[in-house]
């Protein structure tokens, strides 16, 4: 299995390489000027050529992508245009906030859909089970974008001044910090090292950080402002994980070894999900892997909308400000998330059918 | 399936009756939700056809200086307590004092427009791409294949949002973004079904009769791929119509003063705190477009997929 891993690990590589090609050419066919985008349309020729070579932008674009693969081996994304920064420390600041907003997301689909769609399934045709069904049918059918707007305004202005009330936007509120895990442990690292920016990204998982810290307020802050953005951008998961599970479940069910194992007398939630259920699971675990991809374009929505700094909302805030540097970085981890969810899953299915042996 | 229909034919009459399609119209009339979501999309294409005749103001001309109303104002219906003499707007007023009600009737125009263009396209495509992989194989369909597998690797709304940046906003590019999209699914779909019947001995006896590939492909493999691309794109028209709001929504696809469903909302919402009648009804009428789309899709797959019917 490590071999596989390993193999599976070497063959993402040149997909990798293929979405960094397409990236870098597509982005350098977005028309419009970046030095015009950044310095505005006055800028004169003599400035914008100077901007040009600041960036590498006046090299033919095949030197360029040759130049950004180098720097890109050595863990350099290059600087943003727009912001000034280098796009290593900007994906370390903003990649956690969309880590845990996709990872809430997608935990919440997960615990709602899995039960849902197995109840669904055992009383079949029941007031339940219709009701599951409408509701994942609404669910797939909600505009994320929409439902995130009504959510904010149920809960941030309709249940204002309840114990219910939830923040609508912002990752903290004003006036609360997260002190980062390491200096309260005390360590230092040298700034600019790998280990440094290990640790930064680590900090950065506001809710992970204040677990570790024990500090509860921060927590407590860190949560309620997850709770609406995480619940809009679940539905959609947890409508289709609801319906995969419902039908994958029929489907066993009706097999002779259920009906075997009832006659011997089991106990029936025993045969739900130890015979059932486990058996159930691969498409369901498929369906599960296929919505990362979901998370991260309703994350653009969501994030917009929840004002989050996450990387949804900056690669398209940099797709419209031409900000080429950030779009190949971004994508690139997309990409990345995606090969990781897919390996995850292609690698739980020797837990959850030991007939399935990779190779 | 035409050749099956042609060996009825020399059996007896009565067979004809019971044709493959009749019987499956006569499944799909048996789904609920396909009764129910075919119910829908005929309201909603009567409204988007009958627009101009129930829509009781211009969706585009603000009403300054023609009724005395604020901008953002509430709903007013009169049959539920709004005094008589103010006018009746019962979606309310947008931010352009513009009936909020005229402007969401006119929207089914695009979203349904949206939906069919841009999956018709895709089907096109996508069935001229996979028939070619799936028929001639080899080379042909690594290439294909392995380019609809980059495109299928981007989540399909990001992927859009590119294709919308190099080709500039609008309604038009984002639409052809959105069809570009979707082709990976439908060609897969078409390759699969070549793939099942390519070596069947009727297609085989069709070549050995000096059929041409054109022929086989068009007569004899191809209506193989239609009972799978009717439920495909039924279920594709209304993710086309979600993500086409959500680029609008964004700014990048309808521009105001269009009155599109995700350009009306993108437009008004930051005000979804002091009126929130302007977010909420173009988003419903957004969702129950594609909840009859995927009504009806679930319906036609659970009446055409045959691993299902047994269970029925």
């Amino acid at each position: 299995m490590i071999a596989y891993t390993i193999r599976r690990l070497l063959l993402a590589i040149p997909v990798m390489f293929g979405i960094l090609v397409v990236t870098f050419t597509l982005s350098r066919m977005i028309p419009g000027d970046p030095c015009k985008a950044m310095l505005g349309e006055k800028a004169t020729a003599e400035v914008c050529d100077r901007f040009r070579a600041q960036y590498g932008l006046d090299k033919p674009i095949p030197v360029q992508l040759g130049i950004y693969m180098g720097n890109v081996l050595k863990g350099d994304f290059g600087m943003s245009i727009r912001f000034s920064r280098p796009v290593t420390i900007i994906l370390i600041e903003r990649l956690p906030t969309t880590i845990e907003l996709g990872l809430t997301s997608l935990m919440i689909a997960v615990l709602v859909g899995i039960p849902a769609g197995i109840l669904s399934a055992i009383k079949r045709n029941s007031i339940i089970d219709v009701i599951t069904m409408v509701g994942a049918n609404i669910g797939v059918s909600m505009p994320v974008y929409w439902l995130g707007l009504i959510l904010a305004y149920i809960f941030a202005l309709l249940l204002k001044d309840t114990p219910f009330w939830l923040p609508p936007t912002g990752r903290l509120s004003a006036g609360v910090v997260s002190i980062p895990f390491y200096q309260v442990l005390g360590w230092e690292f040298p700034k600019e090292s790998f280990r440094y920016h290990l640790v930064e990204f680590i900090s950065n998982l506001v809710i992970f950080n204040s677990l570790i810290t024990r500090d509860w307020a921060v927590l407590k802050d860190a949560v309620k402002h997850l709770i609406l953005p995480s619940v809009a951008l679940s539905t959609i998961p947890l409508a289709i994980i609801a319906r995969m599970t419902r039908s994958s479940m029929l489907e066993v069910l009706k097999q002779d070894y259920i009906r075997a194992a009832r006659a011997k007398g089991l106990l029936r939630g025993t045969v739900i999900f130890k015979h059932a259920f486990r058996n159930a699971l691969l498409p369901i675990v498929t369906i599960i892997g296929i919505q990362v991809g979901t998370l991260f374009a309703g994350a653009v929505l969501t994030e917009t909308i929840f004002g989050l700094a996450g990387v949804g909302r900056i690669l398209f805030e940099a797709i419209t400000a031409r900000d080429f540097p950030i779009i190949q970085a971004f994508t690139v981890v997309i990409a990345a998330g995606y090969v990781i969810a897919n390996l995850i899953v292609d690698l739980s299915y020797v837990f959850i059918d030991p007939r399935i042996r990779l190779d | 399936m035409v050749t099956d229909l042609k060996a009825n034919q020399f059996k007896q009459k009565d067979y004809r009756s019971n044709s493959l399609w009749r019987l499956t119209l006569r499944r799909i009339f048996r789904q609920r939700s396909a009764i129910f979501g075919m119910a829908l999309l005929g309201f909603l294409i009567l409204i988007a056809i009958f627009a101009e005749a129930i829509a009781p103001y211009d969706p585009i001309q603000p009403l300054i200086g023609i009724e005395n109303v604020n901008k953002r104002e509430a709903p007013c219906i009169h049959l539920f307590g709004c005094p008589k003499d103010r006018p009746q707007h019962i979606m309310g007023i947008d931010g352009n004092v513009r009936d909020q009600f005229s402007r969401v009737l006119y929207g089914s125009r695009y979203s349904l427009y949206v939906g069919f263009t841009t999956v018709s396209f895709a089907i096109l495509v996508g069935t001229l791409l996979g028939a070619i992989s799936g028929y001639f194989g080899g080379w042909w369909d690594n290439i294909i294949m392995r380019l609809m597998d980059v495109l299928m690797a981007f989540p399909s709304l990001l992927l859009a949002i590119t294709i919308v940046s190099v080709l500039g906003p609008g309604l038009q590019n984002a639409l052809l973004a959105i069809a570009i999209v979707a082709i990976p699914v439908y060609a897969r779909v078409v390759r699969a079904s070549v793939l099942s019947v390519k070596e069947q001995a009727y297609v085989a006896a069709s070549l050995a009769l000096g059929g041409g590939h054109f022929h086989i492909l068009l007569r004899r493999i191809l209506p193989n791929a239609i009972p799978p691309l009717i439920v495909q794109g039924t279920l594709g028209i209304g993710t086309a119509i979600l993500d086409a709001a959500a680029l609008s929504f964004l700014g990048l696809g309808a521009q105001p003063p269009t009155p599109e469903w995700g350009t009306m909302l993108g437009t008004e919402r930051n005000q979804v705190f002091t009126a929130p009648h302007l977010v909420f009804f173009p988003g419903a009428a957004i969702m129950i477009t594609v909840l009859a789309f995927n009504l009806l899709g679930d319906g036609l797959r659970d009446a055409i997929d045959p691993r299902l019917t047994h269970q029925k």
